[in-house]
C-alpha cells in the first residue's frame, strides 16, 4: 500500500480559507456487511474550510464512508472525531444538529413538495415555534416563517433558481433537482457539507454551474466540503486534497497533483489485477 | 377571464405566504362561508341537513384527519373507525360524568382521548411501513371494536349496549340529536369544522406539515435535515386521531343521536373515510371535503332520483343500484384521475386561470 502523507503548509491554492483546525478526523475505520468488507482501516482528516474529494472506482466504499460520517452506518472499528468529539455511533438527525449536511447520489428530494418547501425544510432544525403558535399561525410561528423565508430566498438567489420556486420538484429536470438538493443542504448552514456525486448525469454546462456553486459555497459561505465525484477534471480543479479508495482500502491521499502521479491510483483506475 | 390576477402582486413574504394567495379565491371562500352560514339554514330543509349536509361535514373532518396521516405523513391507517369510536365513547362518558360542562367542550376534549389511543397504536409506525402498517392499524380497529362492545362501563351498562341519546344544550337551546333543532346542530357542526380546518391548514403549511411531507417523500433525507422520525410520526398520529375522534363525537351527538359499535366498524367508518381520502385526493385539504361530499352525498342523490321522478321501484332495488352506481363511479374517477378530485379541481383551476387561451 502506498500512502502519501502531505504537509498541509505546502499545499497549493491555499488562499487563507483553509485553517489548521481539523474538523473531521476519521481513524482506522472498518465497516463490513457480513463477509463484504466495505471499508478497511481507512484514516483521513478534513480541515476547516477545505474542499476534500474522495475518489475511487465503483464499489470502493466512498458512499459507505459518507454514510459512516453522518451516522447511517456504524463502523465496526475505529473512531470518527468531529469538531473535537470522538464517537463511534451517531444518529443521522444528531449529525444534522451538529452541522453535517448531505446530498445524495440519486436525488433524495421531497418529490411532492415545491422547490421552496424543499429548501424551507432545510431550516426545520432552526425553527422553534411550538404547536400552539403553529396552529394559530401568528406571533412566533409567523415571524419565524418569514425570518427563515428571507434566508431561503438568499439561497434561492445564490443558486439562481428563482423561477422554479413554486414548481413541484418532481417535475424539474435532473440538473435542477441536483441544484435544489444542494440548496436544501446549504440552507442548513452546515459546517461540513457532504456531496455524493454532485455532477453525476450532468452535461458540461450543468457541471460548470454546479462547480461554481460548490466553489462559491466554499469560499463565500465558508462551508467545508467533502465530495465524491467521478469526473476527474472536476475533482482535480475543485479539491484541495484528494483521498483515493479502492476495494475499501485507502490507496492514496494528497494534493490533486500528487494523487495524479501516484502509481497505485493509476493502477486502480486502469485496472491492474489485485493480489 | 374568470381569474383576474394580473397586478395582484405580493410585496411582502407575509402576504406571499397566505393560505389563498389569489385575491379572488379569498373572496370566493368568504362568499362560500357566508352562504353556508346565512343562506343554507334557510333554504335547506331538515331532511337535507340531517341526512346530507351534517354527515358530509362531519365525515369531511374525519377525512381531513385521516388525510393528515395518510396523505401528508404517508402512514396508511385502517383504524379510523376505531379512533372515531374512541372520540364518541369518550364524549359520552365525559358528558355523563360531567353533565354540567358544555357539550361542545366535551366534543373538543374527547378528541384528546382519541389522540392518546392513536399515539399508542402509532408506535409500530417507526418500524413498519406501507401495507404492514395498515395491518397493524387494522389490529387497533379490531381491538377497539371489541372494547366498545364488551366493556360495559363505556356505554354506562345500558341494556341496549350502545350510546344512548342524551339531552344537552348550548346557550339555553337543546343541541344534541334528537332533542335539538337541526338548523342549530348544523351551525354548530359547521363552526367546529371550519375552526378545526383552519387549524389543520395552519399546521400543515408550517414546519410540522413540511416535516410530515418530508417523511412521506423520502424518510432518509428527512432524517438528515434533522427531523426525528418517531416524534414526527407520533405527532401525525395524534393530530390525525384527534380530528377523527372529534368527528366521531360529533357524529353521535350532532347527527345520529345514539350509536352502537357498528357505527364505527371497518365497513361503516374506516373504509368509507379512507375512500374519501383516496377519491378526494391524498395530501389535499380541499380533497378531503370533495371526497367526503362524493361518498356521503352521491348515494343519497342516487336513491332520491326514482322518488324525484316518481318511478315506482321498491327500495331494496334502489339500494342495490346505489351500490353498483357508486362503485362504478369510484372506479371511473380513479381511472380518470388517480390523484383524486382535488387534482381534477387543480387542473380545472389552471385552465380557468389561462382561459380562453389553451393550456
Amino acid at each position: 500500500m502506498n500512502v502519501m502523507v502531505t504537509d498541509p503548509v505546502q499545499q497549493g491554492a491555499d488562499d487563507g480559507r483553509i485553517s489548521d483546525e481539523v474538523i473531521l478526523k476519521v481513524d482506522n475505520i472498518s465497516l463490513s456487511f457480513g463477509g463484504v468488507k466495505a471499508i478497511q482501516n481507512v484514516s483521513f482528516d478534513v480541515k476547516r474550510g477545505e474542499v476534500r474529494a474522495i475518489i475511487g472506482p465503483n464499489g470502493a466504499g466512498k458512499t459507505s464512508m459518507l454514510n459512516c460520517i453522518n451516522g447511517f452506518y456504524h463502523p465496526q472499528q475505529g473512531t470518527i472525531t468531529y469538531k473535537g468529539t470522538a464517537r463511534k455511533q451517531m444518529k443521522p438527525h444528531i449529525a444534522a444538529t451538529q452541522g453535517i449536511a448531505r446530498t445524495f447520489q440519486n436525488v433524495a428530494l421531497f418529490r411532492g413538495m415545491s422547490t421552496l418547501d424543499n429548501i424551507m425544510s432545510g431550516r426545520t432544525l432552526k425553527m422553534k415555534a411550538n404547536l400552539f403558535w403553529q396552529m394559530l399561525r401568528t406571533g412566533p410561528a409567523e415571524n419565524e416563517e418569514i425570518e427563515h423565508r428571507k434566508f431561503v430566498e438568499k439561497i434561492i438567489d445564490f443558486l439562481e433558481i428563482q423561477d422554479i420556486r413554486r414548481t413541484p420538484v418532481g417535475r424539474l429536470p435532473y440538473g435542477l433537482q441536483k441544484r435544489v438538493e444542494l440548496g436544501r443542504a446549504l440552507t442548513m448552514e452546515p459546517t461540513l457539507l457532504l456531496l455524493d456525486e454532485p455532477m453525476a448525469g450532468m452535461n458540461l454546462e450543468e457541471k460548470r454551474d454546479m462547480s461554481r456553486f460548490i466553489i462559491d459555497a466554499n469560499e463565500q459561505l465558508g462551508t467545508t466540503v467533502a465530495l465524491i465525484e467521478h469526473d476527474m477534471g472536476v475533482v482535480m480543479d475543485l479539491s484541495d486534497r484528494v483521498l483515493v479508495l479502492d476495494h475499501g482500502q485507502m490507496i492514496a491521499d494528497g494534493t490533486p497533483d500528487e494523487v495524479q502521479a501516484n502509481q497505485a491510483v493509476i493502477d486502480a483506475y486502469l485496472g491492474v489485477a489485485h493480489e | 377571464m374568470f381569474y383576474r390576477e394580473v397586478g395582484d402582486l405580493k410585496t411582502t413574504y407575509r402576504s406571499d405566504q397566505q393560505v389563498l394567495t389569489i385575491t379572488q379565491e379569498r373572496y370566493a371562500i368568504f362568499a362560500l362561508l357566508a352562504f353556508m352560514y346565512a343562506v343554507v339554514p334557510f333554504i335547506a330543509d331538515d331532511f337535507w341537513l340531517n341526512t346530507v349536509i351534517i354527515p358530509a361535514l362531519i365525515f369531511s373532518l374525519a377525512a381531513l384527519g385521516l388525510n393528515i396521516l395518510v396523505g401528508y405523513a404517508g402512514l396508511i391507517s385502517l383504524g379510523t373507525g376505531g379512533f372515531m369510536g374512541v372520540g364518541a365513547y369518550a364524549c359520552y362518558k365525559l358528558t355523563t360524568i360531567f353533565p354540567d360542562v358544555n357539550i361542545v367542550f366535551h366534543i373538543l376534549a374527547s378528541g384528546f382521548f382519541a389522540a392518546a389511543v392513536g399515539v399508542l397504536f402509532g408506535l409500530p409506525s417507526l418500524r413498519i411501513k406501507g401495507f404492514y402498517l395498515a395491518v397493524a392499524t387494522l389490529a387497533s380497529q379490531f381491538f377497539l371494536e371489541w372494547a366498545f362492545g364488551r366493556i360495559a362501563w363505556l356505554y354506562n351498562y345500558n341494556d341496549s349496549g350502545a350510546i344512548d341519546a342524551v339531552n344537552r344544550s348550548l346557550g339555553g337551546f337543546a343541541l344534541t340529536e334528537p332533542y335539538g333543532d337541526t338548523k342549530f346542530q348544523y351551525l354548530v357542526t359547521l363552526t367546529i369544522v371550519v375552526f378545526l380546518t383552519l387549524i389543520a391548514i395552519n399546521i400543515l403549511r408550517g414546519r410540522f406539515g413540511r416535516s410530515w411531507m418530508a417523511i412521506r417523500d423520502m424518510d432518509i433525507a428527512a432524517e438528515l435535515i434533522g427531523i426525528r422520525l418517531l416524534p414526527s410520526k407520533l405527532l401525525a398520529f395524534a393530530i390525525s386521531s384527534y380530528y377523527c375522534g372529534v368527528a366521531g363525537a360529533m357524529l353521535v351527538f350532532l347527527s345520529l343521536g345514539s350509536a352502537e359499535v357498528e357505527s364505527f366498524d371497518i365497513l361503516n367508518a374506516s373504509f368509507p373515510v379512507l375512500f374519501m381520502v383516496i377519491i378526494g385526493g391524498l395530501g389535499s385539504i380541499i380533497g378531503s371535503f370533495l371526497g367526503a361530499g362524493f361518498i356521503v352525498v352521491l348515494p343519497i342523490i342516487i336513491s332520491t332520483v326514482p322518488r324525484f321522478f316518481e318511478i315506482d321501484i321498491n327500495s331494496a332495488t334502489v339500494e342495490h343500484f346505489r351500490f353498483m352506481i357508486v362503485g362504478a363511479l369510484i372506479i371511473f374517477f380513479l381511472i380518470v384521475e388517480p390523484a383524486g378530485l382535488a387534482r381534477l379541481w387543480q387542473i380545472t383551476r389552471e385552465k380557468l386561470r389561462l382561459w380562453p387561451f389553451p393550456n
